[in-house]
């Protein structure tokens, strides 16, 4: 049962009489709150094993659930932070919140090497422009072909969206000092930029656009939960910037066992097959019994595509000076 | 000019109102309890009230159909006679032309009619300016100006004391002298009926009666009446 | 005259201060919080200038577009009674009182590039509609802001005394004449004041200007403040910006209340005065012309989002009935409160008006202010004061209904504070003689001339608080989940049709509670 808002407000008073279970309180983005998210099955599942009370915070989304950490400080209450992605790494170790994690499990199943000490990665997905086959039945296979076309695009702002920001980096990885160039050919067919994705791809299904920029996984999504096949994600040919989520250990955290549980429940089977048809992405451990069946081989890039680390700070502020003037006039 | 009133019969939504008379040249007061109809009995003659039955007749012309600004009629309200953002110039001048486009002549007879009503140095002010009896001398300008055949006055100067009540009354009764207009008067003061209307009307239980001599009716007044004068 | 002036009752005047101290604090508070946490001095580029430019282009051309319009709208609606008058009144109360998304999707239903209206173009053999750019922009501020405009102006037409129609109807006036004599006049009055609401109300856009601006060169102000506060971590700059956005505010609030009339909310909008001057053809023409245009341009986006939520509404999680709670409780306190701290300021600033007119006039540009606020600078603002000093969970309800009530004070008070000015200036030397004081005196002459009023803004502080995703949530614990928060995780968990279903129940439960807070204080009266 779901408390009331001032229920909660009581309990947290009162808070004291509820000790007895230890509490791990786990930050995240909203969607993998939600009732169709992770998030429920993740709580029953990992609460089975933890003897604990799991709690998860939304926070908007990834950039926001940074920002939040950062004005909680060393106050926050945030034992694990859950969902933040590769192009907020650099950004986020900078504040020296977090604790380095017990290692990288064997055999991730990622196209790249992973070995950050401190972010840990549990889902992926690549960045893609996903269309609906029945209106649009040649899509570009290229981004040279992209900008060579007519085919209209919604895609999200660099400066309030995480995609937003990774199709910023994969333009500028795919033209590096052409990029400002491409974004001025692309600019006619941009119908609109999003504040963030659910808007962008809520347009982009009421048919305002020929595709949207989203993940390969999305037609996934169409597929098992609606029974419907008509959308796909274009691949091309130049290779598709890679999202990697992420999650880590707050320092300092009174729950630094209970974290490390959650950790490894994080790379378990468990929450590994959870996240395939709930998050919608890539699990960052193939499960035992493998993907899902409508996670089509058809829409995976050739090439992934991806920004070291400690580069991204100083390259998203570049293109994203290019982005705006290339849009603005 | 008289007016004829036929098997009049006005509805509202929480009253009605009967009337079957001739109102003659000269004075006639309309008297009797609040809220019995008096005013509505002026609306309708003036146009702004639509009868559901009967006919209303005008020297003679039918003009139950016939909007306001067409009937031979200037109707005074108890209050909201001027424009508050209009200078008393103007809100006389708009008795000649209602697009205040006025001539030198038209200018001079506005200024008369001002000198007529006593106000001859407040054309430049606005009624705010004004004391309650000037504003009405001012709708009274206007009237004298408009120059139509019946004049009808809704309690305008209830709100004023009895000298300058008094002294409105004789300035109405001199206008309607010098334009040999019909005067038609709405007053709940019996006093107001004696000094200057020949005849009266009594407006009660949903009807309007058949206009009777005021010294006669006030002297011997019928059930209706009398509990109104609380006799 | 000369009205020797009462001092001021103790009670009003202590919870005035107070209510004045508390928007002060409010407002001023957040700002300082960000500067002193920020660690960095903040330049602004020139992309953040341009920000501001737009911002300023775009809340102009809006707020002069929805004035324009309004007025033809308000001017049928005021001379023309006819079947369905009393909906279409309440159907203005709906867009303002809208969830920006559900707004946007509605009208996108209608004007987007597979809306309605370009089907229509495709099936003749035209090109389909693109509003995105400028265009899109105005639409939805349009759509947003001209009900509310024209329920202002229709306020001001009920204000003209019956007596001046039927004098305009006896001297033969012409439209054009009574336009002229009667009908400009109260515009002029009116309108400065619902220019700089809706300005105001249009500087701190944000969706709409993003999404239906078409990129970039859309940025406003309020994105600018987001983008430094989430994705920078610029604080001081989101406060520097925050500040430039209320230097502005100010400087337009000051010019306008300057040449306006207190424009007046609610009470007096289902009575239609008979006209004489519109018999003619044209103008019943004209005028049903209009009333048709603004009745389908309000109420298809509307239908659509009608239609868009009725097919996954038995779909939706049982969470769904904690949210409703949770949304009905926080809209039900902050209107409290909102009405609580308007008539606390409202009373104050009318017990100044008779003796220190200018600091009144100061007092009541403060009470607007909070309408330029950044909702992201306000959350993020009171965050940082009070994380320190206590758990923001605990304080959620409180947090979030103070700073709901605080956004629509200035509606509240604009519908109050020309209600009370009437009844001092009608009744007040009455009650002074009979020597009314405090409570008595509320009750018996107070209370009756303001509850019209105040049921009218208590309905819109409800509306716009249950539609809030501002504050919410930076402060909403875990498991507490409001319905805009339920709509937003829905639509990031892929799930539009029951996000769908989600605002339509959203937009149905404002609407009502809007609706039975008006209804409320109407009951008894006669209008």
């Amino acid at each position: 049962m779901k408390r009331s808002l001032l229920a909660a407000a009581l309990v947290t008073f009162g808070g004291a009489t509820w000790a007895e279970t230890p509490t791990l309180t786990v930050y995240t983005y909203d969607s993998f709150v939600s009732d169709w998210g992770p998030g429920p099955a993740v709580e029953a599942a990992f609460e089975e094993t933890c003897g604990c009370d799991l709690v998860f915070v939304g926070a908007g989304d990834g950039a926001a659930l940074l920002a939040r950490l950062k004005l909680e400080g060393a106050r926050t209450k945030a034992d694990v932070v859950l969902g933040l992605d590769t192009s907020l790494i650099a950004n986020a170790k900078a504040t020296e919140m977090f604790a380095p994690h017990n290692g990288i499990p064997a055999g991730l199943d990622l196209p790249i090497e992973w070995s950050d000490d401190v972010f840990l990665p549990y889902d992926w997905g690549y960045f893609a422009f996903v269309y609906d086959k029945t209106l649009l039945p040649n899509p570009p296979a290229s981004f040279t072909a992209l900008l060579d076309s007519d085919v209209s695009i919604i895609i999200q702002d660099p400066r309030s969206s995480t995609p937003g920001l990774g199709l910023l980096l994969w333009v500028k990885e795919v033209y590096g000092d052409d990029a400002a160039k491409a974004w001025e050919t692309l600019s006619p067919r941009i119908i609109t930029v999003t504040k963030g994705w659910s808007e962008a791809y809520g347009m982009f299904l009421e048919n305002e656009a020929d595709m949207v920029l989203s993940y390969t996984t999305s037609p996934a999504y169409h597929l098992i939960a609606e029974e419907d096949d008509t959308k796909a994600a274009a691949i091309f040919d130049e290779g598709h910037y890679m999202q990697i989520e992420v999650a880590a250990k707050v320092a300092g955290s009174k729950q630094e066992q209970l974290a490390d549980a959650f950790f490894d429940f994080m790379m378990s089977d468990t929450f590994q097959s959870i996240i395939p048809t709930t998050n919608w992405m890539y699990p960052a451990i193939l499960p035992s019994d493998g993907l899902p069946e409508g996670f089509i081989a058809e829409s995976t890039p050739q090439k992934a595509l991806l920004i070291a680390i400690d580069d991204v700070e100083a390259i998203r502020e570049e293109a994203l000076a290019e982005w705006l003037s290339a849009l603005s006039q | 000019m008289d007016i004829k009133l036929e098997k009049l019969l006005i509805k509202q939504t929480d009253f009605s109102l009967r009337a079957d008379l001739t109102i003659k040249d000269g004075t006639t007061a309309i008297i009797g309890p609040s809220g019995g109809g008096k005013s509505t009995l002026l609306l309708a003659i003036a146009g702004f009230v639509a009868p559901s039955k009967g006919s209303i007749s005008i020297g003679g012309d039918v003009v139950t159909d016939t909007p306001p600004a067409q009937r031979p009629v200037t109707l005074l309200f108890q209050e909201n006679n001027l424009f508050p953002h209009l200078t008393v110039f103007q809100n006389t001048g708009l008795g000649v032309r209602p697009d205040l486009k006025l001539s030198k002549t038209q200018i001079d007879q506005v200024e008369d009619a001002l000198n007529k009503v006593g106000l001859a140095d407040m054309g430049s002010r606005h009624p705010s300016e004004l004391s309650g009896g000037q504003r009405q001398r001012v709708a009274l300008a206007r009237a004298l100006l408009r120059d139509r055949p019946i004049l009808m006055l809704d309690e305008p100067f209830a709100a004023l004391g009895p000298a300058l009540r008094h002294e409105m009354l004789d300035l109405v009764a001199r206008i309607r002298q010098e334009q040999d207009s019909t005067l038609l008067l709405v007053t709940h003061n019996p006093e107001d009926a004696l000094r200057i209307a020949e005849n009266t009307i009594l407006v009660a239980d949903g009807t309007a009666m058949t206009p009777q001599p005021t010294a006669a009716l006030l002297n011997n007044p019928p059930p209706a009446l009398a509990a109104y004068l609380g006799k | 005259m000369v009205i020797r002036p009462q001092s001021m009752n103790p009670v009003a005047r202590w919870s005035g201060l107070a209510a004045l101290l508390f928007v002060v604090l409010l407002v001023a508070g957040p700002l300082v919080a960000l500067w002193l946490r920020a660690s960095t001095p903040s330049i602004l580029t020139s992309s953040d200038w341009a920000a501001v430019r737009f911002t300023l282009f775009q809340a102009t051309l809006s707020a002069s577009l929805s004035v324009v319009l309004a007025i033809p709208v308000a001017r049928a609606l005021a001379r023309r009674s006819f079947h369905g008058r009393s909906i279409l009144v309440t159907l203005l109360g709906a867009p303002f009182l809208l969830p920006v998304i559900v707004a946007i999707f509605g009208l996108l239903a209608i004007w987007g590039r597979s809306g309605f209206v370009s089907q229509i173009l495709l099936s003749i053999g035209a090109e389909r509609l693109n509003i995105y750019g400028l265009s899109g922009v105005l639409l939805a501020h349009v759509f947003f802001n001209l009900p509310l405009v024209t329920r202002l102006i229709l306020q001001g037409w009920t204000r003209i005394p019956v007596e001046h129609f039927r004098l305009s109807a006896q001297l033969g006036m012409s439209p054009k004449d009574l336009f002229l004599r009667l009908e400009l006049p109260m515009l002029r009055s009116i309108l400065p004041g619902a220019f700089l609401l809706v300005f105001l109300l249009c500087v701190t856009s944000f969706a709409v200007a993003l999404t239906l601006g078409g990129g970039p060169k859309a940025t406003t102000v309020e994105l600018a403040i987001y983008q430094a506060l989430r994705f920078e971590f610029d604080l001081g700059k989101a406060a520097y910006l925050a500040l430039i956005q209320f230097v502005i505010c100010t400087i337009i609030a000051v010019w306008s209340l300057r040449i306006a009339v207190p424009v007046a909310f609610g009470g007096g909008l289902s009575g239609v005065v008979q006209r004489w001057d519109v018999s003619s053809k044209l103008l019943l023409w004209q005028d049903s012309a209009v009333l048709l245009a603004v009745a389908g341009f309000l109420g298809a986006p509307l239908i659509a989002v009608l239609g868009r939520g009725l097919p996954a509404l038995s779909n939706l999680p049982a969470s769904i009935w904690t949210a409703i709670l949770n949304s009905l409780t926080v809209a039900l306190f902050s209107a409290a409160l909102s009405v609580l701290l308007a008539l606390a300021l409202a009373g104050f600033i009318d017990g100044l008006k008779s003796r220190r007119p200018k600091v009144s006039f100061v007092v009541e540009g403060v009470g607007l202010l909070t309408l330029a606020a950044s909702p992201f600078v306000l959350g993020t603002g009171l965050f940082i004061i009070i994380h320190p000093i206590a758990d923001p969970f605990a304080l959620a309800l409180p947090i979030t209904a103070l700073v709901n009530a605080a956004i629509s004070l200035p509606l509240a008070l604009r519908a109050l504070l020309p209600a009370l000015q009437h009844n001092r200036l009608a009744y007040g030397q009455l009650s002074d003689s009979l020597d009314m004081q405090g409570w008595s005196r509320f009750r018996l002459t107070t209370w009756p001339t303001i509850r019209k009023p105040l049921g009218f803004s208590t309905g819109l502080a409800a509306a716009l608080s249950m539609g809030d995703l501002g504050v919410i949530t930076l402060f909403a614990p875990p498991d507490v989940e409001t319905l805009p928060l339920i709509m937003y995780r829905l639509m990031g968990a892929y799930r539009m049709d029951e996000a769908a279903s989600v605002a339509l129940i959203l937009v149905a439960l404002t609407l009502t509670l809007f609706w039975l807070f008006d209804r409320g204080g109407r009951l008894g009266h006669q209008t």
